[in-house]
């Protein structure tokens, strides 16, 4: 962070100092103003079509009757259980993907071995996995005719058709999410900083908590974020192993589900627009982290 | 020996955290997988292979990895001229965009499907002014890609966004000091550092689509031969208690996919190696 | 897989214990995760039944429960909190199978119920002659739902093999509700074609020629119909169909009753494997058999069900006009055998469909 401040500390007084050449810099680096305006227009365009229309339906159907039918919705006994439901899972499996991902970036990151590309490709298998065949997966180890059903079933002990299944079944699809964030992250930065606090006598989880982690702050927030929201987004494969027990085993997205079913579209959406708010806790604390560090990097030219 | 080696590698902490990688994908991962192919070997090498070439699932084979990788190219296209937008340029509304782009992560599988079948029906927003031109989105083989576009959007953007930023100016300067014009150093100097990511992010985008079903099943016609995907091929098959089948079409998807990335990563691993 | 080259890492004792505190770290979550999974079925005062269902019941069975629950009150002092599942019919049948706790089911199809015993050993083979009517407390038949004024002059079955009209149905073999429609189709055809089995498929082909969209599910295929407006006429329950006018709006659509359908008998079981175990059998028996009663009955015919009860059914004729019914027994010998013919890989509507195709 600081090495960064400081390059462009000096860059700037380079451009203060001979203007000719900065010109020349920035023309040769950047694009005529038309092709900027060209490019930025076709990308508008495309996050119109693809992004905020659907963002719009979603939630122009949530408020088209107005803020206090929203409320009903979003208060039903049964959303509410879904809610709660869904935040329950979330705190169950972002902390242990969290902790994975982690320990993963750190292994792959900076250590070398046999058989990397492998571990990285089955790390990035379940964003491949069909949700459909996730579902498959689960009900064949752990329904009453598959591998584990009988003997958790004499046991009994419920995996599927109840939370710890689901548990499971989202952990297994929000797997990569975090891992895939910080392992370009850490492998770009290298570990001469890591190795130069150890040689300075830090400990590992010293290094770990005032090295590493400072640098892979905002890549993990990021990370845990978008976990976060894919968490509760989970849809396909939860459907399959939830049993859909209503006020009981219905997350968020099976609860519209239930809902768009039953003509219910207002509420729907209404419950949708709760996980389309996500996106814009995202925009918040991005915008806060982004601000802090620009705040830092001003106090550290200064 | 123990003194050779602290040498070797001074950072700590490779038992602890490969231990715990290898445990936690074992528990969520490797035995549930492995479980699901020792189901699909108990089948015969006949019944497996009748299952994966019934003319109908191969007809859905075609749309499927067809779509993805359609879907995928426009993804990369797209996606690089978005990172790059949101990377260099200033415009009002950045942030938000930058943002939104997560959004297919976060919104249900199910509620994108209707919110795009809401948009591209022939009586929708969008869709009532394509069908003035005589384009029909929904329930085509075109709704079909259009939502696989939507799902497999973040992954070209979000792997190419931090390569972008993290470029060195210096080397784009460099290259236009020593005479070479915008496209020449877009080319042999931006591209090729794009690259790697450029191949993630695609691979992430195909594979992702491949076995897309909540969002796909609203807005494609699902009619058999024309419009259906191969995950619902697969819940058909479970539908008819015709579990084996179901694995076997699965297995097929997974192997495609594993293959996808497998040989995406190895390419990365060794483009890397190769440069230093 | 040698993804470790231990020799390689630099495996101390100390990173070996690293790694088993890892293990135990990681035995310690599942331990906790499955800890969470606490089952207690029945209490003295207290007793919960878990009832799996498709998806169009939801309404008539909230107000159900309610009936029930206040009835078992009355009579033996405990309250009974019915919890419910609603989904395809198909899946839940399928989910019970694979272990979910299901106390009764009330499914859209003796052929997902005949699962329970085929294939989980779950209920006796004779489950269906167990409570009356063919357990089947409530019917309903096939009808035609059309848009306002019926522009397209939709009066019967054969007015969906004209090439100006677009059909929309779900797919028979993703949805049990679908199937009840083809067989309705098929049947008609039969009747028509006096048998001729020829003719009848071809029937039946040209009337799946003109579906645009094929959704897997029936709530979907209604959402398409009605929703995205597209199709001229929707093949539906007729519960459904009065649901859809009722819900999603009046006067925009018209039932058309053809003139001759299929019974469509929705059954209902208790699992005897899992009351048995749970010990909730008197419970789930009387909440089965309590749907045969006038109470019951009179709130079937207001969700658009036609009761079982013929004196019941007489007072709502204005909602349920007569037509001729043939049963699934009659015309195709019973669910396993039209869903050997019809519905499975390389039966008759998979011939159907590559015909289509080829075309």
């Amino acid at each position: 962070m600081d090495k960064g401040a400081y390059d462009v500390a000096t860059s700037s007084t380079v451009i203060d100092t001979n203007d000719t050449i900065a010109k020349r810099w920035r023309r040769a680096t950047e694009e005529p103003a038309w092709i900027r305006v060209t490019l930025i227009t076709i990308s508008l365009i495309f996050v119109a079509l693809f992004l905020l229309l659907p963002l719009s339906v979603v939630l122009y159907g949530a408020f088209e009757q107005g803020i206090s039918v929203w409320y009903d919705a979003i208060r039903d006994p049964d959303a509410m259980s879904a809610i709660r439901l869904t935040l329950l899972i979330v705190a169950i499996v972002v902390p242990l993907n969290t902790l994975f991902g982690v320990a993963a970036a750190w292994a792959i990151a900076k250590f070398e071995f046999r058989g990397k590309p492998i571990l990285i490709s089955l790390i990035d298998m379940p964003f491949a996995i069909s949700p459909v065949v996730v579902g498959l997966i689960f009900v064949i180890l752990f329904g009453s005719q598959g591998w584990l059903g009988p003997w958790l079933s004499a046991h009994d002990l419920r995996i599927i058709f109840a939370v710890p299944g689901i548990v499971i079944v989202i952990a297994f699809g929000t797997l990569p999410f975090i891992a895939r964030e910080l392992i370009p992250l850490m492998q770009q930065q290298g570990k001469e900083e890591e190795e130069a606090s150890l040689t300075l006598g830090a400990n590992g989880w010293q290094t770990f908590w005032h090295v590493t982690l400072p640098n892979i702050k905002w890549g993990l927030i990021y990370g845990v974020i978008l976990c976060n929201a894919r968490a509760m987004g989970e849809f396909g494969a939860v459907a399959v192993v939830s049993g859909r027990i209503r006020g009981e085993t219905n997350t968020m997205p099976l609860h519209i589900e239930v809902l768009y079913n039953e003509y219910m579209f207002t509420a729907a959406f209404a419950v949708s627009s709760l996980l389309t708010g996500l996106a814009l806790v995202t925009i918040a604390i991005k915008s806060v982290v982004e601000w802090q560090e620009e705040r830092q990097q001003r106090l550290a030219a200064a | 020996m123990a003194a050779t080696l602290v040498k070797r590698r001074v950072i700590p902490g490779f038992g602890l955290t490969m231990g715990f990688t290898l445990l936690y994908m074992g528990l969520v991962f490797f035995i549930p997988v492995g479980a699901f192919l020792l189901y699909t070997t108990t089948m015969s090498w006949d019944t497996f292979w009748s299952a994966i070439t019934q003319r109908q699932v191969v007809a859905s084979y075609k749309l499927s990895f067809g779509g993805s990788l359609i879907a995928a190219t426009i993804n990369l296209v797209f996606g690089a001229l978005l990172a790059w937008v949101l990377v260099r340029y200033r415009f009002p509304g950045k942030r938000l965009i930058d943002a939104l782009v997560d959004l297919p992560f976060a919104l249900p599988t199910a509620v994108a499907g209707i919110a795009l079948v809401t948009l591209y029906a022939s009586t929708g927003w969008v869709g009532q002014y394509l069908d003035v031109f005589g384009i029909r989105v929904a329930y085509t083989q075109l709704g079909v890609v259009i939502a696989l576009t939507y799902i497999g959007l973040p992954f070209v953007v979000r792997t190419v966004q931090p390569v972008l930023e993290d470029l060195e100016a210096e080397l784009e300067e460099a290259s236009a000091s020593l005479g070479a014009d915008r496209l020449t150093t877009i080319r042999r100097v931006i591209f090729p550092a794009l690259f790697p990511a450029l191949l993630t992010g695609y691979a992430l985008a195909f594979a992702r689509a491949l076995g897309e079903y909540g969002s796909v099943v609203f807005i494609s016609g699902n009619i058999p031969f024309r419009t259906e995907i191969t995950p619902l091929l697969i819940v058909a098959k479970t539908e008819q208690y015709d579990y084996h089948g179901a694995a076997a079409i699965g297995t097929v998807m997974l192997v495609a996919a594993f293959m996808m990335l497998l040989l995406i990563n190895g390419l990365q691993w060794w483009t890397s190696r190769r440069h230093g | 897989m040698p993804i470790l080259p231990l020799h390689k890492t630099g495996v101390t004792t100390r990173s070996v214990s690293k790694l088993a505190a890892a293990v135990a770290i990681g035995s310690a979550v599942l331990t906790g995760v499955l800890s969470m999974s606490t089952p207690s079925y029945a209490q003295s005062n207290r007793v919960e039944l878990l009832n799996v269902s498709y998806d169009p019941t939801r309404e008539f069975y909230r107000e159900y429960n309610a009936i029930f629950a206040e009835h078992w009150q009355t009579e033996h002092d405990q309250t009974v909190n019915v919890r419910q599942s609603h989904g395809g019919s198909g899946s839940q049948g399928r989910a019970v199978i694979d272990g979910l706790d299901a106390d009764v089911v009330t499914l859209a199809l003796a052929y997902d119920v005949d699962a329970l015993h085929q294939r989980g050993e779950l209920i006796p083979e004779d489950w269906q002659s167990r409570l009356p009517n063919n357990s089947s407390p409530y019917t309903s038949t096939i009808v035609l739902l059309v848009r306002d004024g019926n522009p397209k002059n939709i009066q019967d079955w054969d007015d969906l093999v004209r090439d100006d009209v677009e059909v929309i149905t779900p797919n028979p073999k993703t949805s049990g509700g679908a199937r009840w429609n083809y067989l309705a189709l098929w049947g008609y055809g039969l009747d028509k074609f006096d048998g001729d089995e020829e003719q009848t498929y071809e029937f039946v082909r040209q009337v799946y020629e003109n579906v645009p969209v094929l959704d897997p599910a029936a709530r979907g295929a209604t959402n398409t119909f009605v929703q995205r407006r597209i199709g001229d006429v929707f093949i539906a329950w007729e519960n459904e169909a009065f649901l859809s006018v009722e819900q999603l709006g009046q006067g925009e659509y018209e039932i058309i009753v053809p003139s001759q359908s299929i019974l469509a008998e929705p059954p209902v079981t208790v699992v005897d494997a899992n009351v048995d175990r749970k010990g909730t059998r008197d419970v789930a028996e009387a909440y089965l058999e309590f749907l045969y009663t006038d109470d019951a009955q009179h709130l079937a015919a207001k969700h658009y069900y036609r009761p079982s009860n013929t004196d019941i059914l007489a007072e709502y004729s204005d909602n349920f006009p007569e037509l001729t019914l043939f049963t699934i027994d009659d015309v195709l010998g019973g669910w396993q055998h039209a869903q050997e013919t019809h519905f499975n890989d390389g039966g008759v509507f998979d011939r159907i469909l590559e015909d289509i195709n080829a075309r």
